[in-house]
């Protein structure tokens, strides 16, 4: 069976996971290992008055408490906002201070002030217990419709009325001119509920500090170690660059929250040096919940005007976004050019403004989550469809192929230049799987048994492979958002790939393995993968995004590029023939036309020996490469979900759930399926159970998995997948990325689902039973009354 | 601080703890076997799921002092040299992706396979997916997790 591209090869790394040898950063305990534990604000707003360590300091087994004004003081830098962004009146964000360890106030419940470090994790956590902490309590601002009102406490001094920016983008004129020709105006008030990511390992940073060498080396629970590196040392002069090794073992999941470079991180390679200790610190599930980023939290208002032809005249968007009490790594980002320039879908809409507002809130910090601004924008676009459908009288279908985009590339009004699809043909394929037709028959069939059946759709876009750092960087991002790869061929022939790409479950080792075999038809078990270590690959932009397959694979795709150039120039200067008669197939380096050939590990030792090499070439075989895309890829898809609600109890029951789905190449399917599979759990998440829920003082009050939904096995159905590709030509693969869709394009298709079933759109996210029962009590009594 | 000894993973152990350390914990920090895993703090996510004398346990919801003369196995215990069937199945069918939950899940899944057949019991998917009530993954969406089980299931 082919290993190459296109292949459902099983996972190469799966043995350790499957036999518990895995390595996550909690495994790691080094020698003089001392463990961290934060004393945390209790309060979401405070004036931090005093210290008082002495108790603590007294304990057994603490070797030292360390606090906001010694870390301040020893030169450690404010955590920073990655992407700026610019206000419509060309003022920029305001950003307030956050230092790792607070010094004159909190801001949110969870807000570190101090760290204990202790021989044993449970001695640290006892003392920090004891830390006495004088807070002074201020007013709290727990939502951002109260963040926003006049007069509101403020939480930052450099953010008047708690305001972060008043950013838009599109042609405001346009969209008016348009909604007024309109001949039907479809309005929608929605609230994106507030996520927590729950990677299932808790997040965790080992710190040791080599006093002799004056070197750190940071073990640590990311997506993106080259980056957490950079930002250590460049921005938080924790270590100089070449003086601080990022090491990213196996980690246990991200979907956003493991981008970020947290005050936990900072702190503990801090306080290696001060105690000359290791430095352990392990998130566990509650501390997660009010330490790593939140996600979405939007409340927005739009209105969508159609002419006779059921085509979309104009399209505005009024959005309100919740950053949390401070601005996390690319928070600024998502809720204005990870979400606007989605807000076409995969529509043909001329006239487009969206305006976005963001605010602070004495909140857990908010950032990218799966999905990133993506899943809000497509929320509110798929809602809108639908919501208009039903309005217009129109099948939901008809409507989205009326408006459909028909042509690529295809520019936008605001920003994207979409690559390649083919909108129509996927949600035919997911209609046929769906079994359309047959839905009048099982709605009927369902109200006999007394239950409630719907159908709801979901055709969406996203923007993946986060790129080109040209136009990112003029666009506000403070990196470049390119990948790295390097190529060794040994010479035995076996194949190491560097890649600056992270696997955290997405399956680089075998994926990325693939594209190898593809090329040179070695086996993939002679191909190494490695990847989330600062001291063996040279650096990296890390994984989020999708930006694995179209990037980082390009990376690797670039630097096999010149491999094959010189694995061309050794065999046709051994085997006297020309170079573009060499063809390299199934491990053999062949001359086209004659039974002259070599083995591939043949070609690799000649590189090496350097007996035999064509005048001038260097030997050894290793070529590294940056990929830089020109463009974004644009993966999309049509979902569609049927449910059953029970009207008696509220309670719904996804009876189908149906993808079609066009990620351009596709590597492994058996890897991209289950990438949606996961995908399109958190979306029904979002849709069903998740919710992160703070009360007005600030007090989060679900930080548990008794308290907050997760899905679990019983919430979800098996899922129907199925892909259509149309290659991207943006990157050498033609690949679109498959991380996101599924949360970025499911939570409407059931929101759209149960709405249908039960008659009325009056109905926020998480539709959880008594959300549902109480829109159908809802609607019966305003029927009543009419 | 308190004796205890056990068998675990067929090797007898013996150690001296503080009263509250967790089975989890013993295992983790005294024995060194990492490939228990701590993914909440509520008994809630089963990332920890281990056997205790033939039956599956929570080891975060169990007191090490209270296992003397216990067997236990962990993930790492689980199978003698060829891998078992569940742990083959998981790979035949792409049943995780971080890993991180996995090794409670296949310690849940060889459970509950065992204990429908005693029961002369179907386990039919839907059956899965109720008895991975106490198992949480974050990445996979179940899918691949249920097809998994099923299929180690036909071959235990």
């Amino acid at each position: 069976m082919s290993s190459g591209i296109g292949a459902s090869v099983k996972r190469k790394e799966d043995k350790r996971f499957t036999t518990g040898k895995g390595k996550y950063t909690d495994d790691v305990r080094n020698d003089n290992q001392a463990y961290a534990a934060f004393v945390r604000s209790p309060h979401a707003h405070a004036r931090v008055k005093g210290i008082d360590t002495s108790a603590a300091m007294a304990m057994e087994g603490v070797i030292d408490v360390l606090n906001g004004q010694q870390l301040t003081g020893d030169g450690i830098g404010n955590i920073i906002c990655g992407w700026a962004i610019t206000s419509k009146d060309g003022s920029p964000m305001n950003m307030g201070a956050w230092s790792a360890l607070a010094t004159e106030k909190v801001r949110y419940v969870g807000d570190a002030v101090a760290v204990v470090i202790a021989e044993t994790q449970a001695l640290a956590r006892i003392a920090a217990e004891a830390v006495d902490v004088d807070y002074e309590e201020l007013p709290v601002v727990a939502s951002v419709l109260t963040s926003m009102k006049d007069g509101a406490p403020q939480i930052h001094e450099n953010a008047p009325g708690n305001q972060i920016y008043d950013w838009e983008l599109g042609d405001e004129a346009a969209a008016d001119a348009g909604l007024a020709s309109a001949t039907h105006i479809t309005s929608l008030d929605l609230t994106n509920n507030r996520l927590s990511p729950n990677p299932m390992e808790p997040r965790s940073a080992v710190a040791k500090y080599d006093d002799a060498e004056d070197h750190y080396t940071l073990y640590t629970t990311s997506q993106n170690p080259h980056v957490a590196r950079l930002v250590l040392s460049a921005f938080y002069n924790v270590a100089p660059e070449h003086k601080l090794r990022v090491i990213a073992p196996d980690v246990g999941g991200g979907f956003g929250a493991k981008i970020y470079i947290y005050p936990e991180e900072i702190t503990c390679l801090w306080a290696s040096m001060k105690t000359n200790r290791s430095v352990k610190w392990t998130s566990d599930r509650s501390e997660a919940f009010i330490t790593d980023a939140h996600g979405r939290d939007h409340v927005t208002t739009a209105k969508m005007g159609f002419d006779d032809a059921g085509k979309i005249v104009g399209f505005k968007v009024d959005t309100i976004a919740n950053i949390g009490a401070y601005m996390s790594l690319f928070s600024s980002s998502v809720p204005t050019y990870l979400y606007a320039p989605l807000l076409s879908g995969q529509y043909n809409i001329q006239n487009l403004h969206c305006n976005v507002r963001t605010y602070y809130t004495n909140t857990v910090p908010v950032d990218a989550y799966r999905g990133a601004g993506r899943p809000e924008a497509t929320y509110l676009v798929e809602r809108m469809m639908e919501t208009a459908a039903r309005e217009l009288g129109l099948d939901p279908a008809e409507l989205r192929r009326r408006n459909f985009i028909q042509e690529f590339p295809h520019q936008t009004p605001v920003l994207m230049q979409y690559d390649a699809g083919d909108f129509p043909k996927i949600l035919e394929m997911a209609q046929e799987t769906a079994d359309i037709a047959g839905f009048p028959a099982r709605k009927a069939e369902a109200a006999s048994r007394g239950k409630l059946r719907g159908i709801g759709y979901s055709t969406f876009i996203e923007a993946c492979g986060l790129a080109p750092s040209k136009a990112a960087g003029s666009l506000g991002a403070g990196v470049g958002l390119w990948e790295s790869a390097e190529v060794r061929v040994n010479p035995v022939g076996s194949i190491e790939i560097l890649t600056g790409s992270h696997s955290h479950g997405q399956g680089h080792e075998t994926t990325f393995a693939q594209v190898v075999a593809d090329r040179f038809g070695v086996p993939i078990e002679n191909v190494q993968i490695v990847h989330g270590d600062t001291d063996k690959v040279q650096f990296g932009m890390g994984t989020y995004g999708s930006r694995s397959g179209p990037v980082g694979m390009s990376a690797v795709a670039k630097a096999l590029d010149k491999v094959e150039a010189k694995v061309r120039k050794i065999a046709a200067h051994a085997l006297e023939a020309s170079e573009d008669d060499i063809v390299i197939e199934g491990g053999e380096v062949k001359v086209a036309g004659t039974d002259k050939s070599m083995a591939w590990h043949e070609v690799g030792l000649a590189a090496y020996i350097a007996h035999n090499l064509p005048e001038g070439m260097e030997p050894g075989l290793k070529e590294s490469a940056f990929f830089d895309p020109v463009n974004f890829s644009f993966p999309s898809g049509a979902f569609i979900c049927e449910v059953e609600v029970d009207p008696e109890t509220g309670t719904t029951e996804i009876v189908q759930f149906t993808s079609a789905d066009d990620f351009g190449t596709i590597i492994n399917p058996m890897i991209v399926e289950g990438q949606v599979h996961g995908g399109v759990t958190q979306g029904i998440g979002q849709a069903l159970l998740e919710q992160v829920v703070y009360d007005e003082d600030g007090q989060l009050l679900n930080g548990s998995y008794m308290d907050y939904t997760m899905p679990r096995a019983a919430d979800v159905p098996s899922f129907h997948v199925q892909h259509h590709e149309t290659p991207s030509p943006n990157n050498p693969l033609g690949v679109k990325g498959c991380g996101e869709a599924g949360a970025i394009g499911s939570p409407p298709a059931v929101i759209n689902a149960i709405t249908d079933a039960i008659g009325t759109n009056d109905l926020a996210m998480p539709a959880t039973p008594q959300a549902v029962w109480r829109a159908i009590q809802a609607a019966a009594k305003s029927v009543a009354a009419e | 601080m308190t004796s205890i000894s056990m068998n675990v993973n067929g090797k007898a152990v013996s150690g001296e703890v503080p009263d509250e350390t967790l089975l989890s914990e013993f295992l983790r920090e005294h024995l060194r076997l990492t490939g228990t895993h701590i993914g909440c703090d509520t008994s809630q996510c089963g990332a920890c799921v281990v056997h205790i004398d033939g039956k599956s346990v929570k080891s975060c919801s169990t007191l090490a002092v209270s296992l003397e003369g216990a067997d236990v196995t962990t993930i790492e215990g689980l199978s003698n040299g060829d891998l078992h069937p569940m742990q083959v199945a998981f790979n035949d069918n792409h049943g995780l992706q971080c890993g991180f939950c996995t090794p409670g899940m296949i310690m849940s899944g060889v459970d509950m396979v065992k204990r429908y057949k005693e029961e002369g019991k179907d386990l039919t998917s839907d059956a899965i997916r109720a008895e991975l009530e106490g198992n949480i993954c974050r990445c996979t969406g179940y899918h691949n997790i249920v097809k998994s089980i099923e299929d180690a299931a036909a071959k235990m």
